[in-house]
């Protein structure tokens, strides 16, 4: 996030784009609700009737894979309503006049069509944001797990720029970070093109001062992906593999395809807590500790440091992972010999520039937010607030492309994935806590009553859902919370996980799966597929 | 009876509210909400509610599992560890640094986090390191 999350309450618009806010990020939709009793504008566009939007001033639902059209003609408005801050343009941008060339090509007219967005809507949106004071962005995956993601992201960069609504209190781009430590695992080099801090590995001053750090030779060759360490599997160019505490054969798309992936392995060494769908094709298993059983820290989305610390001990022989990498680095010949958390945290505060004013001393008297350069920084919660890290902030004139895989007749319905309140990500944490596995104890498909209706299914019934990587049994439930020709579902599940259908089409730049949209056909399941024929066979 | 309480994050969302886990006897007995902390003031939802239920489940991995004849078995922490640095060793000789892939953990912690990209970088000399940032 640019800004701190505490900063959205009192901003006077919010604008929530493919943010379930209140099932993924349940704290910051509180904040939004202050803001809203505040009196802030509260605009959502969301393909789905999303539970903030009970609070929405304004909610329009583009169609999937649609937001880069959407942007543009929120921008083409503001340009041509003359509502497009000049002097910030002027003062801290550039590209503005080739963004505003574009721009032309997407009037509300066109656009409408593109995304079903009313013209009447697509202007309220657009005055509303631009001549709010303060107006943020709140945005998560369904920006994102898009084959056009970077463009998304870009995108909602280019409004914010152009309205100057950045560098502000409680304005900016803010991406909600689905998981605790995403950001951290990124700062701290956890990415195949950079070492921590974003120091990219291909230039060779970043790579001569790590080289003396570590005291080592260091490749300049960009790494692999994880979609591309998969396709490696299978090509045999890479051969062995060590995850670390995730579960890629139920998180990734197309997950049959994945696990095929992972059995091809010479060998595949996981370090996990449960023993999870990835685990169970591994070679050697070691159990870790998990965030109550160890110190550390975590880094959140809005760039906070926080502490974790150790309240019981590991069950069992379980041992916390930084001391099974350590092990296994010095059986290996590489010696790792830290003695605690707070000892990593001292080198990593020497190689790391936005961490090197921290320490577990300061941290002690509670968060703080990255960049800390220095000992006596207090950190940064608002980012680009003089400048932006490039200098100027460059306007990305985008054009939209539609999603990979359209509706056809085959597969006439678009699929969209996402989170259920009481559950997180693959399940592996929530599904073994009794009480949100008694909250929801198996996941369902979302399904307008027209299509329901169409293929004769009832709410609470099993149906097929089917899609060129595969086929998956679940539950219908029939409801207006999506439109017609959309069905929705979670990967929460591992026996009807959605990621058996999605599509592993990825973006071009950053290499993120299009989770949001493919193409499936939903079937009622035969009354012979059921009991009888079991109950007859049986006998 | 001892009764403690430690301050520490949630490990769910990116939100990272700030919980009191309380112990009793070496035991967590429940999860609250930090009133003081300026990112959740007091308030959780209701998986950081119950995030204490997860970390005592009976279906935690408790010993280090070897696969023996397509079968994960119970082994000792030796054996585990000597299995995997004999098979990472081989693996470098034979086919090269670059034939390794490493997937790191969005919620495993930063020094882990650290940890493990230097473990690949410099064991292997390779960059094939990632993780689910962009899944």
């Amino acid at each position: 996030m640019t800004n701190s999350i505490p900063e959205i309450e009192d901003a006077d618009c919010i604008f929530i784009i493919g943010s379930n806010t209140s099932v993924a990020h349940p704290l910051i939709a509180s904040r939004i609700y202050k803001a809203k009793a505040k009196g802030a504008k509260i605009i959502v566009a969301d393909p789905r009737r999303i539970h903030v939007t009970s609070v929405a001033d304004i909610h329009v639902r583009q169609k999937l894979g649609s937001d880069v059209a959407l942007i543009n003609g929120l921008m083409n408005v503001i340009v041509s309503k003359g509502l497009h801050d000049k002097p910030f343009i002027e003062e801290r941008t550039e590209g503005f006049e080739k963004l505003e060339q574009t721009l032309k090509n997407y009037p509300p007219e066109k656009v409408s069509e593109i995304t079903g967005v009313s013209v009447e809507d697509l202007e309220k949106i657009a005055i509303t944001f631009a001549s709010s004071d303060k107006s943020t962005i709140l945005y998560a995956m369904g920006i994102t797990q898009h084959s056009h993601g970077v463009d998304n992201v870009k995108s909602l960069a280019n409004l914010s720029m152009l309205t100057g609504k950045i560098g502000k209190p409680s304005c900016g781009v803010n991406p909600l970070r689905g998981q605790n430590n995403v950001q951290g695992a990124c700062d701290m080099g956890g990415l195949p093109n950079v070492y921590p801090a974003y120091q990219v590995v291909t230039d060779e001053n970043n790579r001569k001062k790590f080289e003396q750090m570590w005291n080592t030779q260091l490749s300049s060759k960009v790494g692999f992906t994880i979609m591309e360490m998969m396709h490696g599997l299978e090509d045999g160019s890479i051969k062995g593999m060590v995850i670390l505490g995730e579960n890629p054969a139920g998180s990734d798309p197309d997950v049959k395809h994945v696990k095929h992936a992972l059995e091809e392995a010479e060998f595949l060494a996981v370090i996990d807590i449960f023993l999870t769908d990835t685990a169970k094709i591994a070679d050697v298993v070691f159990p870790g500790a998990s965030f109550a059983e160890k110190d550390g820290t975590f880094s959140n989305t809005e760039r906070n440091v926080l502490r974790i610390r150790k309240a019981v001990n590991p069950p069992g022989d379980a041992k916390p992972d930084w001391r099974i990498i350590c092990d296994i680095s010095t059986r290996f010949g590489l010696p790792m010999t830290y003695e605690s958390p707070e000892k990593i945290f001292d080198e990593i505060a020497l190689v790391t520039p936005s961490y090197a004013g921290l320490s577990y001393a300061r941290l002690e008297k509670g968060p703080i937010p990255w960049p800390c350069p220095t000992k006596d920084h207090p950190g940064t919660p608002i980012l680009h607030k003089d400048r932006f890290t490039r200098g100027r902030g460059l306007f990305h004139a985008l054009e939209y492309r539609p999603p990979e895989e359209l509706a056809d007749e085959e597969f006439p319905t678009l699929l969209t994935t996402g989170r259920f309140f009481p559950h997180y990500h693959t399940g592996t944490m929530t599904r073994n806590s009794i009480t949100l596995e008694n909250e929801m104890s198996e996941g369902y498909i979302e399904i307008h009553p027209h299509d329901a209706k169409a293929i004769g299914l009832t709410s609470g019934e099993n149906c097929k859902i089917v899609s060129r990587r595969g086929t998956v049994i679940t539950k219908a439930v029939v409801t207006d919370i999506v439109e017609p020709g959309t069905i929705f579902m979670s990967f929460h599940f591992m026996e009807a996980n959605a990621n058996v259908l999605t599509n592993p089409a990825l973006d071009p730049i950053c290499k993120i799966p299009e989770y949001k949209v493919c193409a499936v056909r939903v079937e009622k399941l035969e009354e012979s597929n059921s009991l009888e024929t079991e109950v007859a066979a049986n006998a | 009876m001892e009764i403690e309480y430690v301050r520490t994050t949630c490990p769910y969302c990116g939100c990272g509210c700030e919980i009191l886990l309380e112990t009793v006897d070496g035991r967590i007995t429940q999860t609250l909400p930090s009133k003081t902390n300026p990112m959740n003031q007091g308030k959780l939802c209701i998986k950081g509610w119950n995030v204490h239920e997860f970390v005592q489940s009976p279906q935690r991995l408790t010993k280090p599992l070897l696969k023996k004849d397509g079968v994960l078995q119970e082994v000792s922490w030796d054996e585990a560890l000597d299995f995997t640095a004999s098979r990472l060793q081989e693996i470098k000789a034979k086919y090269g640094g670059d034939s390794m892939a490493f997937l790191s953990s969005a919620k495993c912690s930063n020094e882990e986090n650290y940890l493990f990209q230097k473990f690949c970088r410099v064991g292997f000399g390779t960059n094939n390191v990632d993780h689910c940032a962009r899944l």
